[in-house]
């Protein structure tokens, strides 16, 4: 009996695998596809039937994306303001964290209400009256300005996020260091963030993949060419050349590989993050 | 443990006491004083920042809408009352985009629970190349909307899209090709397919994340009583996922309402505003034709029907738990 239940469980296991490979297969067939169109020459972008493989193969649309159309340069424009809004939004909400998860002091529970307002508010409609505040703080069409619209927005789910891993640090320890006579902020950088260093990276990967793939607020804020981001870039693209789809998606694929990379890296982080309540991007 | 649910925050508490810290006796006022004023200057360059991006522009957004607003810094303003919203009842435009972002959410919530759901149930306990799926399932979650929506157009194209030749060169289902971006609801179709696409992977993994929650002995209790794998399913495992059920649809019904990037990118609202969503018509209200004030009426009747949904659901999802 007891081979026959393992029979059976390891074809229950075979079928398993087979309708979940065959849903992976309709889900990264898009991509595949895409990768493939990029390495086509623009002729053959409607070919009928369409090909996976392509014949004749060309790394023309990447050097063209690259070399020409100014793409570096936004590639430079999203790296800058991707970093630097992780770098920031990770700080500033580890240092509300702290003072939310350790500290006791008036208006503790409305402040952190009136943060997590900011969870449920919805993105885009806010978006006009963004575009006036930033107009009256001169903070549109300025990368810096995008920045601080991307911490803004993001600062509130990693404050959570981190709040509860740092009230999870146990209190034991940091009495400890307070009796040695460490300070606040001593015991912040010696002993709170060194022991979250998961929930950081997780904080900051949300954060790099947030900034890395915003639309909406950059195609509102910024309108100078030279300040384009990815997303506007790419969108752009596709726009003035209607029909280059090759060039469009090898755009796309260069515009991946920062997010492939971390997620790669990072993909356990990420499923953390998710399970611990984070919300979608 | 039913850790997952309280790690939504709706259901955070704030309110919980930080551990009592040392101090005592002497200088306790002043110690306490101290903490106090660390605290604030540890909460404040979080606070700044969010206050100027989102809670001045939330308390603007009001304003904003009883305005005929001028679009131009220093320029007048006046003073319109209500004017704004009246217009936004009787505008046939929005009432379609509303009409077609319930329908794009009706395909796509449920499309992206029940696919998800399943998705999760075969990931679900020891199975070999786990972690592969798991990654491969979450790709497209973590792409940009800007990639995907372009990808999608793409593959919806009318002549030589790969859509099409699968329908018609692969299944033999369509005889010709369809002209799936020239038409309301083939368009909206086509959104709904990128929609779901992108979002299976995301709701996967919550609901994985609380599958490792139900016990294993409510299942062979079942099992040992006869019922069948659906049936374990439908009593044992659907009830102890309630949580994350509520959480999952609750966001996908918020989402899917605020269809976006899909439809600007897609068919930019195209054949004649008849794929126009709220968010991409007020969107173009505001920033095309500059009309902020009766824009930011149209962004607060969302905000308000985006609440009453996601109230609604939180309120019939406890009525029905209890």
């Amino acid at each position: 009996m007891s081979v026959d239940t393992r029979r059976h469980r390891r074809t229950r296991i075979g079928a398993r695998l087979v309708v979940l490979a065959a849903g992976a297969a309709v889900l990264i067939t898009p991509f595949l596809y895409m990768i493939s169109t990029s390495f086509k020459p623009n002729s053959l972008v409607f070919e009928w039937p369409p090909k996976f493989i392509p014949h004749p193969a060309t790394v023309a649309n990447y050097v063209q994306a690259w070399g020409a159309n100014d793409f570096a340069r936004y590639f430079g424009n999203s790296v800058l303001v991707a970093c630097a809004s992780t770098f920031a939004t990770t700080l500033l909400a580890a240092l509300a964290a702290y003072a939310f998860a350790r500290f006791r002091f008036p208006g503790r529970s409305v402040l952190f209400w009136v943060l997590m307002l900011g969870l449920m508010v919805p993105g885009v409609v806010i978006l006009i009256p963004q575009y006036l505040v930033a107009t009256s703080l001169h903070l549109n069409n300025s990368l810096p300005g995008l920045v601080v619209f991307y911490v803004g927005a993001g600062v509130a789910l990693n404050t959570f996020l981190l709040r509860g891993f740092f009230a999870s640090v146990a209190p034991e320890l940091d009495e400890a260091m307070e009796v040695d006579g460490a300070g606040s902020m001593r015991r912040f950088v010696a002993l709170y963030l060194p022991l979250s260093r998961p929930a950081l990276a997780t904080s900051a990967v949300f954060a790099f993949l947030a900034a890395w793939d915003e639309y909406s607020w950059a195609l509102t804020s910024i309108n100078d060419p030279a300040k384009y981001t990815l997303p506007i870039a790419i969108a752009q693209f596709q726009g003035q050349h209607a029909t280059s789809w090759g060039l469009v998606f090898a755009a796309s694929v260069i515009a991946m590989i920062p997010v492939l990379v971390v997620y790669a890296l990072a993909q356990r982080h990420i499923v953390t993050g998710l399970q611990a309540g984070a919300l979608k991007s | 443990m039913t850790t997952q649910v309280t790690a939504v925050p709706r259901r955070e508490r704030a309110g919980e006491p930080p551990p009592p810290t040392a101090t005592r006796g002497a200088g306790r006022g002043r110690a306490a004083a101290r903490r106090t004023l660390t605290a604030y200057a540890l909460l404040l360059p979080a606070f700044v920042v969010f206050v100027i991006v989102m809670l001045v522009p939330i308390v603007k957004a009001a304003q904003v809408s009883l305005y005929q607003w001028s679009p131009f810094p220093g320029g007048e303003s006046t003073w319109v009352g209500a004017a704004n919203y009246t217009r936004a009842l009787h505008d046939d435009q929005f009432r379609l985009g509303v009409v077609n972002a319930l329908v794009y959410m009706l395909i796509t919530v449920p499309g992206q629970i029940l696919l998800g759901l399943a998705v999760a149930l075969l990931l679900e306990s020891r199975l070999p190349a786990r972690t592969v799926f798991r990654v491969l399932f979450y790709l497209p979650v973590v792409t940009s909307w800007v990639v995907v929506s372009l990808l999608f157009r793409y593959l919806f194209v009318t002549d030589g899209g790969l859509v099409n030749w699968v329908l018609m060169d692969v299944l033999h289902v369509v005889g010709h090709p369809v002209g799936w971006l020239d038409s309301r609801w083939s368009a909206i179709g086509a959104m709904s397919a990128l929609g779901i696409w992108k979002g299976v992977g995301w709701a996967a993994i919550i609901l994985l994340a609380g599958l490792t929650g139900v016990p294993v002995e409510h299942h062979e209790a079942a099992a040992v009583d006869g019922a069948g794998y659906l049936r374990r399913v439908w009593h044992v495992t659907l009830p102890a996922l309630r949580g994350q059920l509520v959480f999952v649809t609750v966001l996908l019904v918020i989402g899917g309402f605020q269809v976006f990037i899909q439809s600007l990118l897609m068919t930019n609202g195209g054949p004649a505003g008849q794929t126009e969503m709220p968010l991409t018509y007020l969107y173009k209200q505001a920033f095309k034709f500059l009309d902020f004030g009766y824009g930011s009426a149209l962004a607060m009747v969302m905000t308000v029907l985006v609440l009453v949904l996601s109230i609604g659901q939180t309120i019939l999802a406890n009525r029905r738990a209890a």
